[in-house]
């Protein structure tokens, strides 16, 4: 029950947020220079066909009618109409969703399996050349933008090797096999950059975690470490970890753009960078305003947990 | 007494951390941000004196020199123009450091007069600034910034300005929490107590206290904002050709990489190492200036 309370609570907190997301988003179209009306129209439109698109958009209305109306059709699954494709925006989107999500879910598994050990070890062996090495490797895989990791990896791993396929994205329902053999590179790419970050949070927090009294009583009672360190220290690490976590979904959802760009994975991504050559202003809105909402979602996810993880947090 | 002879009291006084001298010995202790300070520094000198350095004419294409590999005459190959790309990558250097100044001075003129609004006024005024903050938050930095970039058009100021708005959030909550703190200590009260006006106690007390975090987080952003561009001209939505970032650079070298690969593996260290050089000096700053504060206390 506490539990029902508490996500209850924290879904209403986000509907103010989400709102001014969808405020946010609608006033970007007021960022486009010169009469939106025009670019909608396109290149050789005569004032007429400016002014009927004009209407269309309701353009010609106060702000907050057409904040309103806009609000209105996002509330009843309606993002507009793509100018160049004439399909549904959000219908377009969920096409490609799956794509980015399987990105995004390959690149936070392949970073929480690369970082979680590497952190644990590094705070156990605080101070030795591995804790050094780890720190000094995670600080490049910060730095080094994804496109080079990316470009790098097809370089190798795809051209020099031909180990995996170098571009392109096949549907799970399609052939398992091979969806996955075409994410791993891509996910690689994006996984190694929330590793490194990761495996610092990691480190630091089982640092804390190993200092705390329990933990030397656990120790006095004979566990061995490996006990020690699954049974009391990850899930005592695992808050601040979730949180960076969350953070980094947001940034692979950003990442993502590049990446499907480099391995020709029709995402998201690639559908916004499309639309920003296109100038197609309803679809560029959409995926702001769909992202947005995931990285919501996440944030929600991520309260959660805290909830499992700690559960003073449930009670509070 | 006069509001002005208590203001130039010591008790009145901001807590200003102490001359920077201690600051820079203890920066100086710190191998890796002095090595990486270095290398910004040599970076921007090439920057600076690149039609000094660059051997050849980088916009200069030859018909017998199409992707090139490294050799005496072109020391990192040439491009599919037949461009010498050491000399691209010089050039370079120049557009790709002053677009990330140009984002990040942006994003410092919106996110620092709105967090030490937000902080020192707080209320309702910071409820609502807070909001929009974390609703601006909750978009995909690079998302936002290619959305921006496709509304406004194609070119380096306009993605520069949209990389500014996207990171002035994160200025603005550096600033803010850091003023939330500063509010709370004896001097503001004191200086309030002397009749200084708001205006003057943010501008001559609190502003000088958040200097620290906010120069820690504008070097960080530094780094971000010269990721960001390199990304975003990789997708040619940043700078237009004939001109080159190391992004784009990155960006055409691309498509060829499979018969010349030097270029891109280049391009792509020199960003690599540059934004690193930029997160350790950030990280060197802000030991420095944590344990300055701890020192003070």
């Amino acid at each position: 029950m506490t539990t029902l309370l508490y996500l209850f609570r924290r879904i209403l907190s986000s509907i103010p947020i989400l709102v001014l997301v969808g405020l946010i988003t609608f006033l970007l179209i007021h960022l486009t220079p010169g009469d939106p009306a025009a670019v909608v129209a396109g290149d050789n439109a005569t004032q007429e066909a400016i002014e009927a698109a004009r209407h269309r958009l309701g353009l010609d209305q106060p702000f907050l009618v057409q904040f309103w109306h806009w609000l209105h059709g996002v509330l009843t699954g309606d993002l507009g109409t793509s100018f160049t494709s004439g399909r549904p925006v959000l219908s377009l989107i969920f096409d490609r969703l799956p794509i980015t999500l399987s990105l995004t879910a390959g690149s936070t598994l392949i970073g929480l399996g690369i970082s979680v050990p590497l952190g644990v070890f590094a705070a156990i062996r605080r101070g030795s050349w591995m804790d050094r090495a780890t720190i000094f490797t995670t600080s490049l895989g910060i730095a080094a933008p994804e496109f080079f990791i990316g470009l790098l990896l097809v370089l190798v791993v795809a051209l020099e090797l031909g180990w995996l396929p170098a571009t392109g994205y096949i549907p799970f329902s399609e052939d398992p096999l091979e969806w996955l053999l075409r994410l791993v590179l891509p996910s690689l790419t994006l996984g190694v950059g929330v590793a490194a970050e990761l495996a610092r949070q990691v480190r630091g927090a089982m640092i804390d975690v190993l200092a705390r009294d329990y933990i030397q009583t656990a120790r006095a009672k004979g566990l061995s470490t490996l006990s020690i360190i699954i049974k009391h220290g990850l899930k005592n690490a695992a808050i601040p970890v979730v949180t960076v976590l969350g953070l980094q979904i947001r940034r692979l959802l950003g990442g993502a753009v590049i990446v499907e760009q480099i391995f020709a994975m029709n995402g998201v991504g690639s559908l916004a960078v499309r639309a920003v050559f296109l100038r197609d202003l309803p679809v560029l809105l959409g995926v702001a305003l769909i992202t947005a909402i995931i990285v919501l979602l996440v944030n929600l996810i991520v309260d959660m947990s805290y909830g499992y993880f700690d559960p003073k947090v449930r009670q509070a | 007494m006069s509001a002005t002879t208590v203001s130039s009291l010591p008790a009145a006084r901001p807590a200003v951390l102490p001359p920077t001298s201690g600051f820079v010995r203890r920066f100086c202790r710190n191998r890796t941000a002095v090595v990486s300070l270095i290398i910004l520094l040599l970076i921007t000198l090439v920057a600076i004196f690149a039609p000094m350095l660059a051997p050849h004419d980088p916009a200069r294409s030859s018909l017998r020199a199409i992707m090139k590999p490294p050799s005496a005459r072109y020391w990192l190959g040439s491009d599919d123009l037949g461009r010498d790309v050491l000399s691209r990558l010089i050039f370079a250097s120049r557009l790709s450091l002053l677009a990330s100044v140009q984002a990040v001075a942006i994003a410092l003129s919106i996110g620092l007069p709105l967090g030490l609004i937000s902080g020192y006024v707080g209320g309702w005024v910071d409820t609502i600034i807070m909001r929009f903050n974390d609703a601006l938050m909750s978009f995909p930095a690079l998302i936002l910034a290619v959305v921006i970039v496709g509304l406004m058009g194609p070119s380096l100021t306009n993605a520069m300005t949209a990389i500014g708005l996207v990171y002035a959030p994160r200025i603005m909550r550096v600033v803010r929490g850091s003023t939330l703190s500063v509010r709370q200590e004896v001097y503001i009260t004191a200086a309030r107590a002397t009749g200084c006006g708001d205006g003057r106690i943010i501008l001559r007390h609190v502003l000088p206290n958040v200097t620290g975090p906010l120069v820690v987080q504008a070097t960080v952003l530094m780094g971000q904002a010269l990721l960001a561009e390199a990304g975003l001209s990789f997708l040619g939505l940043g700078v237009q050709p004939p001109e080159a970032s190391w992004g784009a650079i990155l960006g055409t070298a691309f498509p060829y990489m499979a018969q010349s690969p030097v270029p891109t593996i280049a391009a792509g260290t020199v960003i690599s190492v540059t934004v690193l050089c930029f997160n350790l000096v950030g990280d060197g700053i802000r030991d420095s200036v944590g344990r300055m504060r701890r020192a003070g206390d």
